[in-house]
């Protein structure tokens, strides 16, 4: 008999109450029951990052993160951060810009993590990006443009 | 969907060791960043979990009044570097655990999952073991202590009885008191990697600080669990705070260890690697003591 278990949360500040199968992953969730396709399924083990979201403002697998454990928490995916009319935000369009996309798999995954860093307020070093963003695999562009596009973002932030 | 026959939430530490009891077969789960793995490699598939995820009560660094450090075992990795706590008593431990992955993984990773587990790649267990922590295990029959040496049974095999968990680890203050450490993992890339070998230095040095008042070594991936170097601690206990003292304690700790071979590395390499790494995590620790080399 499946297992299934009533949760409340918040996806992108909007308050949703569902009924999960308890075997279903939060990428399962996210995608299959609110279209947050965002959310990849890559490695599926915790070690792409393409699943990456952001949970009570640190950033989570959601592949090997339960569905059921999202109860009461507060979860934001890549599509909290374009505008009403789809216009892109600051750390999207530097991912542009610098040529950090190119099959786009592991983008949201990648920004969601500089959502992250940036939210700190904080500077760091090209180094210290790269700790910081080291959870995640891009199999295009080889990074460096990748730690720019949120170095620029970072700067342009401390400095408005 | 994660292959799993049923999954019972606990909502106490109480209801937790319930639930064991009710569902002897079950597995405990706390991040999930090992056994959810599993049941996707198909070694756990259509187990039953008891998750411990809910229970706030087990985050968190305290201290007791007798000034022993109370780790929660459902601290995240990156909680324990962040925590003042483990900064200003075990800065060591809240490094070691830094290495462990990935951002993500130190998010959801716990510090109990990574003892519990009984492997010896854990980047917390060589601190843990290096600063003769205590475990406190609750079950059926309450709480017991046990001292990590002794919890530590064989690989992937801890010392915890049926419906028993852990719910503290315990650093004594005369372990942490006026002590500084120092960890390196040695591994292949410097993150999502497991370490080829881990070493944990911890030294305690004269008012003068030069002399070695006591020094205790531990390895991961240097035997079958995370394990300590007695010959090699002995050897470097009373002598000067130098360079030559290093050289000493790093060759000693050669008859100490039982690295294996296998597919990451050599036996050779990690023998190379324990003396190497001894050396330089004694430097590191007698340096970050106020020592000068």
């Amino acid at each position: 008999m499946i297992q299934r278990k009533t949760i409340q949360c918040t996806i992108n500040g909007k308050q949703v109450e569902n009924v999960v199968d308890v075997r279903a992953s939060l990428t399962d969730m996210l995608r299959n029951d609110y279209r947050m396709t965002s959310v990849k399924k890559g490695c599926e083990v915790g070690e792409c990052g393409a699943c990456n979201v952001i949970i009570d403002g640190e950033c989570f697998n959601s592949c090997i993160y339960l569905a059921v454990w999202a109860d009461g928490k507060q979860i934001r995916t890549l599509e909290s951060l374009t505008g009403p009319g789809g216009e892109l935000s600051d750390i999207q369009q530097a991912f542009i810009d610098e040529g950090a996309v190119q099959c786009g798999f592991c983008t949201p995954g990648f920004i969601m993590t500089a959502i992250e860093i940036l939210e700190t307020k904080k500077l760091y070093t090209r180094d210290e990006l790269r700790k910081l963003l080291s959870g995640h695999l891009c199999r295009c562009t080889g990074y460096e443009n990748i730690i720019t596009a949120v170095e620029k973002t970072m700067l342009q932030r401390l400095e408005a | 969907m994660y292959d799993i026959e049923a999954l019972y939430e606990a909502s106490s530490v109480e209801n937790a060791v319930e639930l064991l009891q009710e569902h002897p077969d079950a597995i405990v789960i706390a991040g999930g960043s090992d056994v959810l793995i599993k049941i996707r490699e198909g070694k756990l598939a259509g187990c039953s979990l008891v998750s411990l995820q809910k229970l706030d009560e087990l985050r968190g660094v305290n201290m007791d009044e007798d000034g022993t450090l109370r780790i929660l075992p459902l601290t995240s990795f990156s909680h324990i570097t962040k925590n003042p706590l483990i900064q200003e008593h075990i800065n060591v431990l809240g490094e070691a655990v830094d290495m462990v992955g990935g951002p993500q993984i130190r998010n959801i990773g716990t510090i109990g999952g990574n003892t519990c587990n009984g492997v010896t790649s854990a980047d917390s267990g060589s601190t843990l073991v290096a600063y003769d922590a205590i475990m406190e295990i609750t079950g059926p029959n309450g709480k017991r202590q046990l001292p990590i040496s002794e919890f530590y049974v064989k690989a992937g095999k801890v010392a915890l009885e049926p419906a028993e968990i852990l719910t503290a680890i315990l650093i004594p203050k005369e372990s942490y008191n006026n002590c500084k450490g120092h960890y390196i993992k040695y591994a292949m890339r410097n993150a999502m990697d497991i370490a080829t070998l881990g070493c944990s230095v911890n030294v305690r040095l004269s008012q003068d600080k030069k002399t070695v008042e006591r020094l205790r070594i531990a390895y991961g991936v240097a035997g079958p669990v995370p394990m300590r170097a007695p010959t090699a601690e002995a050897k470097g206990a009373g002598k000067p705070a130098s360079e030559e003292t290093a050289a000493l304690v790093a060759k000693a700790a050669l008859e100490d260890v039982n690295p294996r071979d296998s597919w990451r590395a050599s036996k050779a390499l990690r023998l190379q690697l324990v003396e190497e790494l001894t050396k330089r995590a004694f430097i590191k620790a007698v340096e970050l003591s106020g020592g000068a080399l």
